[in-house]
């Protein structure tokens, strides 16, 4: 797990003016703020760039209202890239900037062509050591394991995501070997079954909000532990939790827009290491 | 290195089979056990107890065994035609219902365990012809095993050079006495070829009964390997599978017709190879990852090829040498499976920057990172879940792994691991229940054959023992430890392979880094297997489609529907002898998502049930009694085992570590779906007896002989019992496991001499030595049987369990019933008699002692005795006697009366392993003679067990009875508990005088405990058989049928 949450890139999409009204959602949430969805994502690009990281904003696509999320179109882990197939069909067009970029940073690039597989990136989550995939509404057994196929090196665990979008809407990694989790019995479930599929073992922070357990965890070069987490003023106690975390710069980022429509923190983000290569 | 191979030379001519075979025994004894089993006379028990495993001289004396096994196979056929014969008649009938299906269960089963057996010794006879030791060639295979576990493991054990010597030593005189012994014979020798792991061939000469042990060493002195215990010698079946050499038993037998052809390979992944001692062994270990990458057997990244292989030329090759090194030395090295240019080109780049490193430094280098490759050290097998879909099962240090092509789906570390076996072509594992569970689950696979099934068992028992104990276990556990094969791992275990290198103090040695280039076209003698397993996995999913993602393809915490179970109907022959499914025991919260599709699921839960093993047994009685008290001994040695089992899962290190969890509470539900079956034999037999003493234990015929035993049959007992206890006090000795386990085991073993002396109370014989379980003199009797037992083993179990370690938890039922049921009384004076009770693993069983002996059941705080109130009808199976009117109620008198002692106790027992609530229970007699049986009806109500009980009585005509409780009293008990099921055998024997009429009573109860599909009536007819089997001269009068099922759990 050594050089785990190094990158040097990250990979952003710009807000497309159909996202208030045409993002995909599970939950009848309030309307969107664009102005203020617009605002947050300034700001979280901003701390991407603060923290050092060259940050690729790709332009936004009006036909495709989800883009901004671009975790959802690749996984990338080293030098490889897999582009996934999202199992939305109305977000499948969102990969085509994506492999792109992708590209452009010269990774090995992988193509999910399989026509039955799906693979949203928010149902990937890597500890550095092992893949565990959340099989969820829009990622499917075929995709974990053309995923599996991809990343060789590495284990690829299925964790069954009965409720919520992804496995990620209520867990990612907080650090090297430490699981941020969500409360809520989705959660807790899904946590114990990685744990018993893992050979290896990790330390959890468990967070009472689920979606304040999706943060972002980079290690820069001379900055040590960086997270992006949840904001006091949206989860008040679970960003107290983040505090207590001791060694980290704890950067809480507003994500009061995005939530409506199940964007968490690390959705509008692909990180990359392009040194990564051996 | 040269003592090792001296030592194992002087073992492989003084362990010939013939000689070793029956040391214990005199010829006399055999023909006795053979001809005359109930009532052998040859007392020669005091020969017996010389272990003498090592004595060679002593077995060479031995004349050959008179044929032990044309007996068993006529006595087998009677037995199938006898059953009928034996059941009284009003069975009969439903015998044609029921049973007919139980002997299809058999037939497969009984089949396939005698050919393979006659195959051997038909080879056997082939090799030994000249030696004229015809006869002695049969119980060959039996031998082997046998003295497979007595001899290799210390063997094997031997951690320092000194005492290999003086083992060598102590054979040394007698290796050329055995050759002397067979001048007449020609020594052939045989030329295997074995396959190195940089390719080169290795011709080795060996005897051709030479065992693979011998081979091994010779390979690993020609390799210079002291740390050996890593490696193994593989060959290829005639279905082209690998297999591993046993090194205890003979070459020529595990290879067949095959080549005399092996693949040096490594056996054992070293989880950290840094911790290797010395460089060579790290070396081969490198040798053996570079093929596996180079199959793609071990599956890697583009970026791990480039970076293992560049280590590896770095190691071959030394620093990049442009002048050497052109644009194509690399093409010469065959990396990957598919070795592009590119990769080349990497690896190029890649073995420049390694300037500088040594090859040993290179080798660590590639062991680092290869050795976190997921794959890594993962035996692959192919096998089916139980809706028949391929998934594969890898067998790795940490435990099993299951995955459905790629992907990881569910994962069974060891210390989760209660049990694992193997019957016909499944795969069993019990896991021991979670947190919140409060029984285990058995998840079955299927494989493809059963020869596969027998592989991936072993591979796992081996893998257990030598990453998880310290040491192996022991032999004398192996040898009763099961019904099937008793195959267990005798080499060094990793910890005790680690303690062995740390004194390794030699320079290091020399060795030639070979070519990888060498190893890569010479393949052809390599293990290759199943290359597709990796290789094209995907081309061969099948896709899921969306809707079966998700949920669906669920790996749950234990075991949860989807996760890999043997379906039922798939099973072939099912019959009494197919394991009942086993289904998930956890519900994990998918209770709580979809508890409407866990209602549709029949789940079951707790000790699942092997109607097999009463089988078992039964073909046992066949034979010699000896077998059944080996059997009994093997009980013993499950409950000991059971009880040191119970690894302690090591705290969990997630949960330690991780931070307290508000919402742990995953709906974990134990739906206890638990049923018991209780068989109530009684076999009355009336002799005279002037002579006898009332209260004589006695049950077989021959009536003086009777009456002596029955005088001295208490004193006996008494002796047989200290005997016992010493022998389990010196093997507890030996075990440093938990101080709670000692006195656990101690009964056990008194168990079993119990039971012995009851088995052969007619039979002058000294039971105590024999009844030891620590005495070989046992495995010497049945040997016949032990080589059908073990070479063609439909089946076999293992427990893994940590030895040497104080880890007991009193997880399961079955233990916590250990020290209730016992409480043993002492053999009373002269012509009392004798009381034991014994405690049986089950609290069924443990009941059903109590009912025997109704006047003395001052244990069991928790009994209750349950006034019989009501006869349903409407719940009598087939019986053709019609209740009669005042069968029906009252008369809750004497036998009757026992079994509400049943439902009384069982109850609360129950209570507490089984979750929903209410208890109903039933009991329902059929008579068919108006005398003095009576059906009862106990109906109890216990808020929470949610359980069926019924018992019905079948009645054979028989007068009086009533009244005398006369507590003539001998009982057995034995257990034998498997995969699914859970067999206990009550004896009860009640011996009255009346005038100058005897009447012995015997009274059976069968416990069988497990799963809702046991076919009752199948297992009702097997105990039956059996006690009709059992005791041929007496008649079944009565039987009772109690049973007691968990309705299906409800979701609340």
């Amino acid at each position: 797990m050594a050089g785990f949450g190094n990158f040097t890139h990250a990979i952003v999409r710009a807000i497309p003016g159909s996202f208030a009204t045409g993002a995909l959602r599970t939950e009848n949430l309030e309307e969107v703020d664009p102005n203020r969805a617009l605002r947050e994502k300034k700001a979280y690009v901003a701390v991407l760039r603060e923290l050092g990281l060259e940050v690729l904003e790709l332009p936004a696509d009006e036909s495709m209202p989800d883009c901004v999320f671009v975790e959802d179109c690749a996984v990338v882990c080293g030098d490889t890239a897999l582009l996934t197939r999202p199992g939305a069909p109305s977000r499948r067009g969102e990969v085509e900037e994506m492999k792109t970029a992708l590209t452009n940073l010269s990774l090995n690039v992988v193509e999910m062509t399989d026509e039955t597989a799906t693979l949203d990136g928010g149902d990937v989550l890597f500890t550095g050591a092992e893949f565990f995939v959340g099989l969820s509404k829009r990622t499917n057994q075929r995709g974990a394991e053309i995923l599996a196929d991809t990343f060789k090196d590495y284990a690829v665990s299925t964790v069954p995501v009965s409720h919520g979008l992804h496995l990620k809407s209520f867990c990612s990694m907080a650090g090297p070997g430490l699981i941020a989790i969500g409360s809520s019995q989705t959660a807790q479930r899904a946590l114990k079954t990685m744990q018993q599929l893992s050979d290896h073992k990790y330390d959890k922070l468990t967070v009472p909000d689920d979606a304040a357990a999706n943060c972002v965890y980079i290690n820069m070069p001379g900055k040590g532990h960086i997270l992006l987490h949840v904001t006091p003023e949206q989860f008040p106690e679970s960003a107290k939790v983040f505090e207590k975390l001791k060694d980290y710069t704890l950067i809480p980022v507003s994500n009061l827009e995005n939530v409506k429509v199940d964007g968490a923190l690390s959705c509008c983000l692909v990180l990359a290491n392009k040194l990564a290569r051996v | 290195m040269v003592c090792g191979v001296e030592f194992w030379v002087a073992e492989e001519v003084g362990s010939e089979p013939e000689v070793k075979k029956e040391p214990e025994k005199s010829p006399e004894e055999q023909e006795a056990e053979q001809q005359t089993n109930p009532s052998e006379s040859a007392p020669n028990g005091d020969a017996e107890p010389q272990p003498a495993p090592d004595n060679a001289e002593n077995a060479e004396a031995e004349p050959a065994p008179s044929d032990p096994l044309s007996t068993p196979s006529p006595d087998g056929q009677k037995k199938e035609k006898g059953i009928s014969r034996f059941l009284p008649p009003w069975l009969k009938r439903q015998k044609s219902n029921s049973q007919a299906e139980p002997r299809d269960g058999h037939a497969p089963t009984d089949t396939p365990t005698q050919p393979p057996t006659q195959e051997e010794l038909e080879d056997g006879q082939e090799e030994e012809g000249p030696k004229g030791e015809g006869t002695a060639v049969q119980p060959t295979g039996g031998a082997q095993e046998v003295q497979s576990g007595e001899e290799e493991s210390p063997v094997a054990n031997a951690e320092t050079q000194p005492v290999k010597q003086k083992e060598g030593e102590e054979w040394a005189p007698e290796s050329g006495v055995p050759s002397a012994l067979k001048l007449g014979k020609k020594m052939k020798i045989t030329v295997c070829h074995v396959t190195l792991l940089d390719g080169t061939q290795f011709p080795c000469e060996v005897e051709k009964r030479a065992k693979g042990q011998y081979l091994f060493s010779k390979v690993c002195e020609h390799l210079n390997l002291l740390e050996k215990d890593y490696f193994g010698l593989s060959f290829k079946d005639n279905t082209d599978q690998r297999c591993w050499l046993d090194p205890t038993k003979e070459i020529k037998h595990q290879i067949h017709n095959s080549q005399w052809q092996f693949a040096f390979s490594v056996k054992f992944y070293p989880p950290d190879p840094s911790q290797l001692t010395e460089d060579i062994t790290r070396y081969l270990l490198c040798l053996q990852l570079r093929q596996d990458i180079s199959l793609g057997r071990l599956p890697c990244s583009f970026v791990t090829h480039a970076l293992l292989g560049s280590y590896t030329l770095q190691a071959e090759l030394g620093d990049y040498d442009p002048d050497q090194h052109r644009s194509d030395y690399i093409a010469q090295f065959h990396f990957a499976p598919t070795q592009t240019k590119e990769l080349e080109v990497k690896l190029a780049e890649l073995h420049k920057s390694h300037k500088g490193m040594t090859p040993a430094q290179a080798d660590i280098q590639f062991l680092e990172n290869a050795k976190k490759l997921s794959m890594y050290g993962v035996d692959l097998h192919h096998a089916k879940d139980s809706e028949g879909v391929d998934i594969m099962l890898g067998v790795c240090a940490n435990g099993l792994l299951i995955y459905k092509d790629r992907l990881r789906i569910n994962r069974f570390a060891w210390p989760k691991i209660l049990k694992i076996s193997y019957k016909r072509c499944n795969f069993y594992i019990k896991i021991r229940p979670g947190e919140t569970e409060q029984f285990e689950s058995t998840v079955g696979f299927k494989l493809p054959n059963h020869r596969a099934a027998k592989r991936i068992w072993k591979v796992c028992v081996e893998h257990h023992t030598f990453f998880r104990l310290t040491s192996p276990e022991q032999p004398v556990k192996s040898k009763f430890l099961t019904l099937g094969s008793r195959f267990r791992y005798s080499g060094r275990t990793q910890a005790q392979t680690r303690q062995a290198s740390a004194l390794i103090h030699r320079s290091p040695p020399d060795f030639q880094r070979t070519s990888s280039k060498r190893s890569a076209r010479s393949l052809d003698g390599a293990p290759v297997v199943s290359v597709s397993d990796h290789t094209h996995p995907l081309v061969s999913t099948h896709a899921a489609g969306p809707g079966e993602n998700g949920r669906d393809s669920a790996l749950e915490l234990y075991s949860d529907s989807k996760s890999p179970q043997v379906e039922e109907g798939a099973e072939p022959g099912k019959g009494a002898a197919t394991a009942v499914p086993a289904e998930p025991a956890s519900e994990t919260w998918k209770a709580a998502d979809d508890s409407s599709e866990l209602k549709r699921e029949p789940r079951v839960q707790g000790e699942n049930i092997y109607v097999r093993h009463s089988k078992l047994m039964l073909e046992d009685l066949d034979k010699t009694q000896e077998e059944v008290l080996r059997h009994q001994a093997s009980v013993s040695e499950l409950k000991r085992s059971f009880m040191e089992a119970a690894p302690e899962p090591r705290p969990d290190q997630w949960d330690k570590r991780l931070t307290g969890s508000p919402a742990t509470s995953l709906h974990l539900q134990a739906h206890g779906s638990l049923e018991e079956e209780l068989t109530s034999l009684f076999l009355s037999k009336a002799c005279f007896s002037g002579l006898m003493d009332p209260c004589s234990t006695s049950v077989a015929p021959p009536e003086s002989t009777l009456a002596a035993v029955s005088e001295k049959s208490p004193t006996r007992l008494e002796s047989a019992l200290s005997d016992s206890r010493d022998i389990s006090k010196s093997t507890e000795d030996d075990q440093s496991s938990g101080l709670n386990g000692q006195p656990e085991v101690i009964e056990v073993v008194e168990e079993t001499v119990v039971i012995e002396e009851v088995v052969r109370v007619a039979r002058p014989q000294s039971s105590a030595p024999e009844t030891a379980a620590t005495e070989p003199a046992l495995e010497g009797k049945d040997e016949g049987s032990a080589s059908s037992d073990s070479e063609s083993e439909e089946e076999a179990e293992y427990h893994p369990q940590l030895s040497g370690s104080a880890h007991l938890i009193r997880e399961d039922p079955e233990e916590e019933e250990q020290e209730v049921g016992l409480n043993q009384e002492a053999p009373p004076a002269a012509l009392k008699p004798c009381i034991i009770r014994e405690d049986v693993t089950d609290e069924a069983a443990a009941t059903a002692a109590n009912m025997a002996e109704p006047a003395d059941a001052q244990q069991q705080e928790g009994e209750v005795l349950v006034i019989p109130e009501k006869a349903p009808n409407g719940h009598t199976h087939d019986s053709e006697a019609p209740p009669t009117l005042f069968d029906e109620e009252e008369e809750p008198s004497f036998v009757n009366g026992d079994v509400s002692h049943v439902e009384g106790e069982h109850a609360p027992q129950v209570i507490c392993c089984s979750e929903p609530p209410v208890v109903k229970t039933e009991m329902v007699t059929i008579s068919d003679t108006f005398s003095a049986q009576k059906a009862e009806i106990t109906t109890k109500e216990v808020p929470i067990v949610h359980t069926e009980t019924k018992t019905i009585t079948y009645e054979a005509a028989q007068l009086d009875g009533s009244g005398d409780v006369e507590p003539g009293v001998l009982m057995t008990a034995h257990t034998i508990t498997s995969e699914s099921l859970c067999t206990t055998t009550t004896t009860h024997i009640t011996k009255t005088l009346k005038g100058g009429l005897s009447e012995t009573r015997i009274e059976k109860r069968i416990v069988i405990t497990g799963d809702s599909d046991i076919d009752h009536d199948q297992a009702l007819a097997q105990a039956i058989k059996e006690a009709k089997e059992q005791h041929p001269d007496m008649s079944v009068t009565r039987v009772v049928v109690h049973k007691e099922t968990d309705l299906a759990e409800e979701d609340e």
